[in-house]
């Protein structure tokens, strides 16, 4: 009898945040879905308090099936025989209790059958999901990829195939191929036209979480004779039309319950989703930043697991007479926990909410030309969540990582055995800062946003924000950590030395992220007490980093990078 | 074809969680101390109510539950995940009522609550134990029982069959309908809240709820009808007020005791095998397992 939703009131403290009355006004479009659907909410309150009780859904299930199932699901995983896959018993028993709450197309609108969930509670559910089974959250949450089909592909596709991803259909996205990973400019799967307007996809995909799903979507080079990412177009290949055979599922370190496919595609019926030639350059964009904020809150889900399971196992061990909790190296080892999870959760949710502002807006555009105030605003949102994504992906999954390294820490020996929930948390975290983009990629995505000064913006609205009086000391000092930051970052591209800015880039984009998430600490902390802590211990940490990082580049030159060269 | 069927539900407190201030000092339990819970078994029967729905498009399900007004609460649980509607029988009369006053009471509301094709509950509630209730409604109505119902296996041309679940097996049984099924613990879990209907229900109310609402909440609950849940008292239901709440109720609480466990009941035994294997004899020897 867990409830994963209930029982962490941090996740409520994000859910009420203020913009969301804005956010959800435009996703509700005033409320007028109200009319067509018995279910559709009559006003801001009666919203916030739905997304409140699908949450509870969300909270208990996670908490009384998946949780206990994940054990079960690690140890058991899919298998593959005669190209098909066959998830895991409890696996299955997730995936039909989801259903069976109608927890599939959460984000989708009405019409579809979907939930018209804001990007922002979809997200806190992936979060809570992820704290149950970060495996399962991949199965669960590959209904992102309905978003895809929603915002490229025609009408007739939408209404055939997210009214099935809503009553339960899974997706995949067929990305990666053997010579085609961080680079898919290179993907060679081929599609070809037939004379009646469909497509046949002939090659081979690698590395596909839930390769065997109902709706795939693809990429492929439609137009022969390229080899750059302008020769790829997107397209939806349906399991029931055949011709896509699972050839071996990966034997995989961690999120062992999901399945990692490696697909043969023969002559396989496929449509074509939205316009040829903008497959990688604009849709898989598209689906990545999606995707990411999905890794982020995967990371931030596992990131409260660790936290949580060292926290009991750090109360109840005892050891020279006391639990190890009242020793100072465990203490720190705990709060320091807490902070990042605390800091990558606020980062995850301030992101979700920029998302959440300027989707509505393009989907208000959809219907009706925007005015010039709307599209200030929604340029001004698309901007931030452009440049926070790839860094709460980055530095959330990272968090990830390491409160699961500390959490086997805590444990001690025990934590090295498969005894305890900890080595599988550490296992499942590891994936999260390698895919949809490793940590590298994700700086590579950031340092522009460094460069042209977006993180600096983003800083100048927090410095203007209001905040409680005790909060004021460290605001100065974060002042000057900004001056630093912005000094220090001026001193790189001043050497106008492209190798030697992104030698110093993830440097850079650490510094900015952490001084990001102290302001949204602080932020959070004027507004709900319970935060004081992890914005005290998170400032410290912040502190300490920035000052390294620019101490570090302050006594660099570019002519140091030779010694690190590998011959 | 579709059916009527009526659930039989009660809201209890819940017992798997119990404080040290879970009983009162005269030994009744504290109620304000513990959650109230939608009763676990009557969770299985409506699920086993919810696939006979499911495999007969059309049918309605109605919760019947007798307790305090707030016992809507439970209710609404059931809409939540597929119920129609339901009733709360609730009136001060009706207060302290044993098994025979409770099954009475209900059994007037069946009568009242006219044709049906199948009545399912509960094995018995967490709170009482009793397992009393579902048999005498089926005595009172003159209806047969099917008790220990672990699945309702087919339901066609005028007739229900049930795996009972026994002690030492399962039973198949054949009965004609309409009849009364109550269904065991053992019996399929209950399908979860589903998002869509909490959000198209989460505003059902019965009329004593619906008074403490905002005239602009009363009217959008007016405009659906679905949201209107019903409430029933004793006189409504024409019950004898001899047969109901205390006047009703023969049976007398004369005592209830703590039990604690003390160290002369507890052995400690050999961390090795031959220490085991006794203890899982005497186990299996007991009863307690096996």
């Amino acid at each position: 009898m867990a409830n994963f939703y209930n029982d962490n009131p941090d996740l409520k403290h994000h859910l009420s945040h203020p913009l969301m009355q804005k956010i959800v006004e435009l996703k509700e479009r005033n409320y007028t879905d109200a009319e067509k659907f018995d279910y559709a909410p009559f006003n801001f309150e009666d919203a916030m308090d739905s997304y409140d009780k699908v949450l509870d859904i969300v909270g208990q299930i996670s908490g009384d099936t998946i949780a206990v199932n994940a054990e079960g699901v690690d140890h058991e995983g899919p298998v593959c025989a005669n190209g098909r896959v066959t998830y895991a018993n409890p696996t299955k028993e997730n995936l039909d209790v989801c259903r069976k709450a109608g927890l599939m197309g959460m984000a989708m609108p009405r019409r579809y059958g979907g939930l018209n969930f804001p990007v922002t509670p979809y997200i806190m559910a992936a979060d809570i999901v992820s704290r149950a089974d970060a495996s399962f959250e991949n199965l669960w949450g590959l209904q992102d990829c309905a978003e895809t089909i929603y915002e490229f592909a025609n009408e007739d596709q939408k209404m055939r195939f997210i009214s099935r991803v809503c009553k339960g259909e899974t997706m995949s996205m067929d990305l990666t191929e053997p010579d085609a990973g961080s680079d898919l400019q290179s993907v060679m799967l081929k599609a070809t036209e037939q004379a009646d307007g469909s497509w046949r996809l002939n090659g081979v995909k690698r590395f596909i979480t839930n390769g065997d799903s109902d709706i795939h979507l693809v990429l492929a080079r439609s137009e022969d004779g390229t080899k750059d990412g302008r020769g790829l177009s997107m397209f939806i290949y349906d399991k029931n039309d055949g011709g896509v055979n699972v050839r071996r599922i990966e034997n995989k370190m961690g999120i062992k319950g999901s399945p990692t496919c490696e697909l043969v595609y023969k002559n396989a019926k496929a449509e074509l989703c939205g316009s040829r030639k903008l497959g990688l350059i604009k849709y898989v964009m598209a689906l990545m930043n999606g995707a990411r904020l999905g890794i982020a809150a995967q990371s931030v889900g596992i990131s409260e697991a660790a936290y949580r399971e060292a926290l009991a196992y750090a109360k109840d061990r005892k050891q020279f007479g006391k639990a190890i909790i009242d020793f100072p190296a465990v203490f720190e080892m705990l709060s320091v926990m807490k902070a990042k999870l605390d800091a990558s959760r606020s980062l995850l949710y301030e992101t979700s909410r920029f998302v959440d502002m300027y989707k509505a807006y393009d989907d208000i555009a959809k219907e009706r030309s925007l005015t010039p105030d709307e599209r200030k605003e929604s340029k001004y949102y698309s901007k931030f969540a452009d440049a926070c994504t790839p860094l709460v992906k980055g530095i959330g999954s990272e968090y990830a990582n390491q409160n699961a390294y500390d959490c086997i820490q805590i444990h001690g020996g025990s934590g090295f055995m498969k005894d305890y929930a900890c080595e599988r948390i550490y296992r499942d975290a590891r994936i999260t800062s390698i895919y949809e983009g490793t940590t590298q990629l994700q700086v590579v995505a950031a340092i522009r946003h460094v460069t042209t000064g977006t993180y600096l913006n983003l800083i100048k609205t927090y410095e203007e924000a209001e905040i409680a009086e005790a909060y004021k000391p460290l605001k100065e000092e974060l002042v000057k950590m900004t001056a630093l930051y912005a000094e220090t970052v001026e001193k790189v591209v001043a050497t106008k030395d492209s190798e030697y800015l992104d030698f110093m880039a993830r440097r850079l984009v650490e510094m900015a992220g952490n001084i990001i998430m102290s302001y949204l600490l602080i932020l959070d902390a004027s507004r709900n007490e319970s935060f004081d802590r992890s914005a005290h211990v998170y400032f410290n940490l912040a502190q300490a980093e920035v000052a390294k990082h620019a101490d570090f580049i302050a006594k660099f030159t570019p002519a140091q990078v030779a010694d690190y060269k590998q011959a | 074809m579709s059916l009527n069927i009526i659930v039989l539900a009660k809201q209890v407190p819940d017992t798997r969680n119990v404080g040290k201030d879970a009983m009162k000092a005269d030994g009744t339990i504290n109620r304000a101390a513990l959650p109230a819970i939608f009763n676990p078994e009557d969770l299985n029967a409506l699920e086993q109510a919810l696939r006979l729905k499911d495999a007969n498009p059309g049918s309605t399900i109605t919760l019947l539950t007798m307790g305090l007004p707030r016992a809507s609460e439970i209710i609404r649980e059931a809409m939540y995940r597929g119920a129609d509607t339901g009733i709360v029988l609730t009136d001060r009369v009706l207060g302290g009522a044993d098994t025979l006053a409770t099954s009475y009471s209900l059994a007037q509301a069946v009568k009242k609550f006219g044709k049906y094709d199948i009545i399912l509950g509960g094995r018995q509630a967490i709170d009482g134990d009793t397992a009393q209730v579902g048999p005498q409604i089926a005595e009172k109505l003159g209806l047969p029982q099917v008790t220990y119902a672990e699945e309702i296996l087919d339901l066609k041309d005028g007739k229900v069959t049930v795996k009972r679940r026994l002690e030492n097996g399962v039973e198949t049984v054949v009965a004609p309908l309409p009849c009364v099924v109550t269904v065991n613990g053992s019996a399929a879990e209950c399908r979860p809240r589903n998002a869509q209907r909490v959000q198209k229900y989460k505003y059902a109310v019965s009329p004593s709820e619906k008074e403490k609402l905002s005239d602009e909440m009363k009217a959008i609950i007016d405009a659906r009808p679905y949201l209107n849940l019903q409430e029933w008292s004793a006189a409504y239901v024409n019950a004898d007020p001899e047969q109901i709440g205390l006047p009703g109720s023969p049976t007398k609480v004369k005592a209830i005791e703590n039990v604690v466990f003390t160290a002369k009941e507890s052995l400690t035994l050999d961390n090795n095998d031959e220490a085991i294997e006794l203890l899982v004899k005497e186990l299996i020897a007991n009863h307690t397992i096996g």
